[in-house]
């Protein structure tokens, strides 16, 4: 039986092996795979790129205190952004629960429509959730836009959902009994993390705090962006640390939201500030990485 | 005569789109390819491919011929000869015909007949891209082509021949591909003879009735039967098989409800009955395989479920933590509508138009008070943010686990209900009334800032919430008057008057002049007006009644064209004896006779009865009688009369047969 990493290991060999760059995780927190700067900038302009990492994606809403047997405030998503998306893009992702040791010949597999959107992120796509013998296994999604920016390629979008995958591949009924390597479980490696950021996240982080620096952030972020209207200097200039403030901003913002922090009147308001900043930076990254492209659009 | 098969070849539509797209596709090609005739046109489609065959198309449209019209005789035999040249013939060649001008030349061009190889590769591209879906995507970059999902083959063959064109870069051929799974691996090739069959022996049935059929042969009899779901899994698979499955029956302690969502939408499962009509702990998934040779898929789907229902008794257990009426405050951070703030803002106006609507009816209104508060409470619950279709319901149950009582448990379990024009109508009174305040809530507020459907475009299901209230009101025949609820927002007044004449007329069934009549005078309750019309439908056949109907409009006319918008009563010293007089006292008596009478059908019944003395005033009497006085107090009678009984419905708006007035 295939550990945890041992799954992670083969599927970043099996991408790895079709012509993926293998990407380490982003080193901030995020929602998801697709926010890391490897998909939400990449997938932007006509340049080919294959990726494939893990993110750890924290959803501090989704935290259940270590209790609930299939939900984390944070789990692990492998992400494969294949841009342009071949056309054989399906039979590549069923060859891939081969590689890990699902014959698919003995399982039952559905594509179910699933249309993904990330109104922060000014971002969405077509496609399905993966379905094997009835448990969602991965999303695949063909994005259409990002940072509110049509896309010049399409690319395909792979997340598998990691610990359900393992659980049903190391046939647990909870993802805590995973076993991450051999004779270590997923909960000797994690359960500490979910049990104490349940705690803050629902009861202690400091409400004030958290507003205060969402608005340092997205005053930093804005502050970027608006230098970079008025510079001449486009080439070396820093958008990148200005997607960085965004994501903090949109993290900020699920924690508030976690903690019931967010009244109704000031929800879709606080999205929309988000989504600004993540537009904002997608325009400056198109403008600054592809200028010409830019001129004749 | 050759049989064309066309399969374009996807990747997995969604199952819901598929029908609508088959109809539009079929009809677009009927429209451009009629002209080869055949004898039977088919559409398919599974998941991943939408197929068309044509049988027994023509080789070769028929010819068909064009008359190019030509110069006048008059305009002699240079113009003449300059039109032969042009169509590429000679004068000989041409034919005559006359019109208003004089004779003129016309030249009888022949069309050959399009080969069908040709116009089918021709036109192709454009029906096939011209399928419409609801929602379609690019895939082979920006400006390209869109279609639901991506175009990966596509096969069309004329009996065996190729009809050559291309698609989104994809060429047509003679290869398809089989099952995903299941299937060879290589393409297949195939002609539109054994296109079929050699599909079938890859697993895959194109057809999708046999695919219903195969899934309801394996379905079994003690399975509940579910139709929608049925017809989502035929678009769902290309080779449905069943697998049984079984789960703890300790499960079973959770409502059956909350089970039943589960299976049903989260899961897409059958659910499975005991003989005494009780939930068994089984279920039935249908898989897109053959068969579960190692008992595989039923293991793991037996896991999916006990991993839900697990979910589902934790957020049962969480839940019940915090009681519903802890609850109402949280109700502020949950978004009713982006300008219109809370649930906690909506509950306390439901709660008040509640209170006001129960003092009107039988309802408790005690209970009413405490559901309408309530009601909205589960929104904040762990369940509801997890099956969130369960909303209402789940409020309900919790609400008579928490002892608020059985009343108040069934006021809130009902209040979304109907949902829709299908479903019942809450069972209490109370329910009724916390429903009604509910939907009219949300239809007054949205319509108060400009929120208001138009054509196609309803994203709050506001006609839905109309069409709910309407039929409560109705069928409840809640003693309620709907207008005066909602005269303080101009605009909804028109959009319940549409929703009202759309159950009369479809729900109810009446005629569309039933319904004007009936509508014209002020609407009371709705109760009261289906009444009217009911009495209308019964008097109607009656033989006064539609040459009666014919007089008001006569009288409706009459008062038009002198431009009588009021009048006092009729005086009886200045009206002459004889049909005039009799008409005045026949008025005096039915007047009485339909006023004192208890049903809307005795005081038609009256009315009618006015028939031969309104036929002898028209036939004897002259409105427009010389003497001023005398033509006034005749048109005040006529006004009379015709606003007397125009309360019950303006019978003018009867459509009379042969009877014009």
């Amino acid at each position: 039986m295939d550990s945890f990493q041992d799954t992670i290991f083969k599927l970043k060999h099996y991408w790895a092996d079709r012509g993926a760059i293998i990407q380490e995780p982003y080193d901030l927190e995020v929602g998801a795979g697709t926010m890391a700067p490897e998909t939400f900038l990449r997938v932007l302009g006509p340049n080919k790129y294959k990726v494939a990492y893990v993110q750890p994606s924290r959803r501090p809403a989704d935290g259940r205190y270590g209790e609930n047997p299939n939900r984390l405030y944070k789990h692990q998503q492998l992400q494969v952004i294949l841009k342009p998306t071949p056309s054989d893009v399906l039979e590549q992702y069923l060859n891939s629960l081969e590689a890990i040791g699902i014959d698919l010949r003995k399982h039952d597999i559905k594509f179910e429509e699933d249309n993904w959107e990330a109104p922060t992120l000014g971002a969405w796509g077509i496609g399905w959730q993966v379905m094997l013998d009835g448990l969602e296994i991965t999303q695949f999604t063909y994005f259409q836009q990002c940072g509110g920016v049509d896309l010049d390629l399409v690319p395909a979008e792979i997340t598998y959902g990691l610990e359900r995958i393992v659980a049903f591949l190391q046939n647990v009924d909870s993802v805590y009994d995973i076993e991450w390597a051999p004779g270590v479980k997923y909960s000797a490696v994690r359960l500490a993390d979910e049990e104490q950021f349940s705690v803050y996240n629902f009861e202690m982080a400091d409400v004030a705090m958290l507003w205060h620096e969402f608005e340092l952030h997205e005053r930093e972020c804005q502050r970027l962006l608006d230098c970079f209207r008025s510079t001449k200097e486009r080439a070396r200039f820093p958008v990148l640390p200005a997607y960085d403030q965004a994501l903090k901003c949109s993290n900020l913002f699920n924690l508030l939201d976690a903690r019931g922090a967010i009244s109704v009147t000031e929800r879709v308001g606080i999205i929309n500030r988000v989504r600004k900043l993540a537009v904002g930076v997608a325009q400056a990254w198109c403008e600054q990485q592809f200028p010409s492209e830019e001129a004749a659009a | 005569m050759p049989d064309f098969l066309l399969e374009i070849g996807t990747e997995e539509i969604p199952d819901w789109m598929i029908e609508p797209a088959l109809e539009d596709f079929r009809g677009k090609f009927q429209a451009a390819f009629g002209s080869f005739g055949g004898s039977a046109l088919v559409t398919e489609a599974t998941p991943r491919r939408l197929v068309l065959f044509a049988k027994d198309l023509l080789n070769q449209a028929a010819d068909a011929e064009n008359v190019i019209l030509g110069p006048y005789l008059t305009a002699g035999e240079k113009a003449a000869e300059g039109f032969a040249r042009k169509q590429g013939t000679t004068i000989a060649q041409l034919a005559m015909i006359a019109d208003a001008k004089g004779q003129r030349y016309v030249f009888h061009q022949l069309v050959k007949g399009q080969a069908v190889t040709q116009a089918l590769a021709d036109g192709l591209p454009a029906i096939v891209a011209g399928i419409h879906f609801p929602k379609s995507m690019y895939w082979t970059g920006r400006g390209g082509i869109r279609f639901i999902r991506p175009i990966r083959w596509i096969v069309a063959v004329l009996n065996d021949q190729i009809v050559p064109f291309e698609v989104a870069g994809v060429k047509s051929g003679n290869l398809t591909c089989g099952h995903r799974i299941l299937g060879s691996r290589k393409p297949l090739p195939v002609t539109s003879a054994n296109y079929f069959d050699t599909l079938e022996k890859s697993f895959v049935i194109v057809h999708a009735e046999k695919r219903k059929a195969r899934i309801q042969q394996a379905l079994g009899s003690e399975v509940q039967k579910d139709d929608a779901l049925l017809h989502t899994l035929v678009y769902l698979t290309e080779y449905p098989s069943a697998v049984r499955g079984r789960f703890d029956p300790t499960y079973l302690d959770l409502p059956k409800e909350i089970l039943s969502t589960v299976m049903r939408h989260h899961q897409r499962y059958f659910s499975v009955s005991k003989p005494d009509g009780s939930l068994a702990p089984e279920f039935v998934a249908v898989t897109n395989t053959d068969g579960d040779p190692d008992g595989l898929i039923g293991q793991g789907n037996e896991r999916v479920l006990r991993a839900r229902f697990n979910d589902a008794r934790f957020f049962w257990q969480v839940d019940q933590q915090k009681k519903l009426s802890a609850r109402v405050g949280d109700l502020a951070k949950v978004t009713f509508q982006a300008k219109l703030g809370s649930y906690k803002d909506k509950t306390e106006r439901i709660a008040k138009l509640a209170a006001q609507l129960a003092a009107q009816t039988d309802a408790d209104e005690n209970v009413v008070q405490i559901a309408s508060l309530l009601c909205k409470c589960d929104l904040t619950t762990d369940m509801v943010k997890e099956f969130t279709e369960l909303q209402g319901i789940v409020g309900g149950l919790y609400a008579k686990a928490q002892g608020e009582g059985e009343p108040v448990a069934t006021a809130i379990y009902d209040h979304y209900r109907p949902v829709n024009m299908d479903d019942g109508i809450p069972r209490t009174v109370e329910g009724q009334v916390v429903s009604i305040a509910d939907k009219l809530d949300t239809l007054r507020e949205s319509f108060r800032i400009g929120l208001i459907p138009t054509g196609t475009k309803d994203p709050f299901a506001l006609r839905r919430a109309a069409q709910g209230v309407v039929k409560i009101l109705f069928e409840a025949r809640l003693n309620l008057q709907l207008m005066p609820l909602i005269e303080d927002v101009p605009a909804l007044v028109p959009f319940m008057r549409e929703r009202i004449e759309f159950y009369l007329r479809d729900v109810l069934g009446f005629f569309y002049d039933e319904v004007a009549a009936v509508m014209a005078p002020p609407i009371t309750t709705l109760a009261d007006l289906a009444d009217r019309a009911e009495a209308i439908r019964y008097v109607r056949p009656t033989e006064d009644f539609e040459p009666l109907a014919a007089s008001f409009k006569r009288i409706k006319n009459i008062l038009k064209q002198a431009g009588i918008n009021s009048a006092p009563p009729p005086k009886a010293d200045l009206l002459v004896p004889g049909p005039e007089k009799d008409l005045y006292e026949a008025w005096l008596r039915v007047g009485t006779e339909a006023r004192e009478s208890g049903s809307f059908r005795d005081k038609l019944a009256a009315v009618a009865s006015l028939r031969p003395q309104v036929d002898l005033f028209f036939d004897k009497i002259l409105v427009n009688d010389p003497n001023p006085a005398i033509r006034e107090n005749r048109l005040a009678l006529l006004y009379s009369l015709l606003t007397e009984f125009s309360t019950i419905a303006d019978f003018s708006e009867i459509v009379t047969k042969g009877l014009n007035a």
